[in-house]
């Protein structure tokens, strides 16, 4: 901010080392789809080269949580699924983030039942929350972006 | 490469001339969403607004309708009564408070057809990410129309008797 103004037009520019490394993890983010109902249907489409999420740095929407960054539950999450949704995010590296898609992985939407996780905020903890029923491809892709101003504003201190 | 004498370019050339023209000569699908956005369908349910009459005030009167047909409970309707000093509505009664959770709600437009004045309808917005749960109830006043002049705000105060129905009998502008 200061420097390149009192030295002039070097040819480079100077940020904080967070604010890079936020940026970076914002331009890479590997997406395991954890797709467990009628919105991993939409997931899908926005791979797809209709909406590509590739644009975003997420190629690779695949179920493989040892290199993945974001996990994306998109579904209703029955209770005996629920268990395998915390052993996949505990095996997740850090850091790592989490987009509860549509509402029944939000809160559990119309599904308000013994069987059902009333939100897998409840075995997790969830990042973004996108609602809709299911959620547009371009819905998701606002919710991905809402993450990423969110971990723009992460600060080293709180790097656990 | 012992099979060498039985290789045959051809299948790998077809597979090559497919990626080439698909690359270079076919029209480009993706839509660039932030910058971009596809038009809704006409019939498409989004976020919710309440409506208002032509002359400003709110067609809601209050009468939880939306709520009992909503299968996902996700509305929630307070009334209160209008009197001519502080009036909301045509009607006797007004909504208080008017709340949908964004995140239970699953658009399916039921409380489109259950009201009886036609005053929730469901827009084309559609994006709806929150970062924390109660972001997603969305008030009275986040649903509620914007009115354009400031004498089309409610609440306001109107002549004594001029609306005297419990239902009201106003007309619909469109």
């Amino acid at each position: 901010m200061g420097l390149e103004q009192k030295l002039g037009d070097f040819g480079f520019v100077t940020t904080k080392l967070q604010d890079m490394v936020n940026w970076g993890r914002t331009r890479a983010m590997w997406p395991l789809g954890f797709g467990l109902a009628c919105c991993a249907i939409e997931m899908m489409a926005t791979q797809a080269p209709n909406y590509d999420l590739s644009r975003f740095g997420m190629e690779l929407l695949r179920a493989s949580p040892r290199q993945a960054d974001l996990l994306l539950v998109s579904g209703r999450l029955s209770r005996k699924m629920a268990p395998v949704l915390r052993k996949l995010y505990d095996q997740m590296p850090d850091p790592k983030w989490v987009l509860a898609m549509g509402d029944c992985a939000s809160c559990g939407g119309v599904f308000n039942n013994y069987a059902i996780v009333q939100g897998i905020d409840e075995i997790v903890p969830v990042d973004v929350y996108v609602a809709g029923c299911p959620p547009r491809p371009e819905a998701l892709i606002h919710g991905i972006m809402t993450l990423h101003e969110k971990v723009k504003t992460e600060v080293f201190k709180d790097y656990a | 490469m012992a099979n060498f004498e039985r290789f045959n370019p051809i299948p790998i050339l077809k597979g090559l001339y497919t990626t080439f023209h698909s690359t270079f000569f076919e029209p480009v699908v993706t839509v660039q969403y932030p910058e971009e956005k596809r038009p809704v369908s006409k019939r498409f349910r989004g976020r919710h607004h309440l409506r208002r009459y032509d002359n400003g005030l709110e067609k809601c009167i209050g009468c939880a309708l939306c709520a009992a047909a909503c299968p996902a409970d996700a509305i929630f309707v307070e009334a209160s009564e209008n009197n001519d000093d502080v009036r909301f509505s045509p009607g006797e009664r007004y909504a208080s408070t008017y709340e949908i959770n964004m995140m239970r709600c699953i658009f399916c437009g039921y409380c489109e057809d259950a009201c009886p004045t036609q005053a929730i309808e469901l827009g084309d917005q559609y994006e709806l990410s929150f970062t924390e749960r109660v972001q997603a109830i969305y008030t009275r006043d986040m649903l509620l129309d914007t009115v354009d002049e400031l004498e089309k705000a409610t609440p306001r105060k109107v002549e004594p008797g001029a609306f005297d129905r419990s239902i009201p009998m106003m007309e619909n502008p469109d």
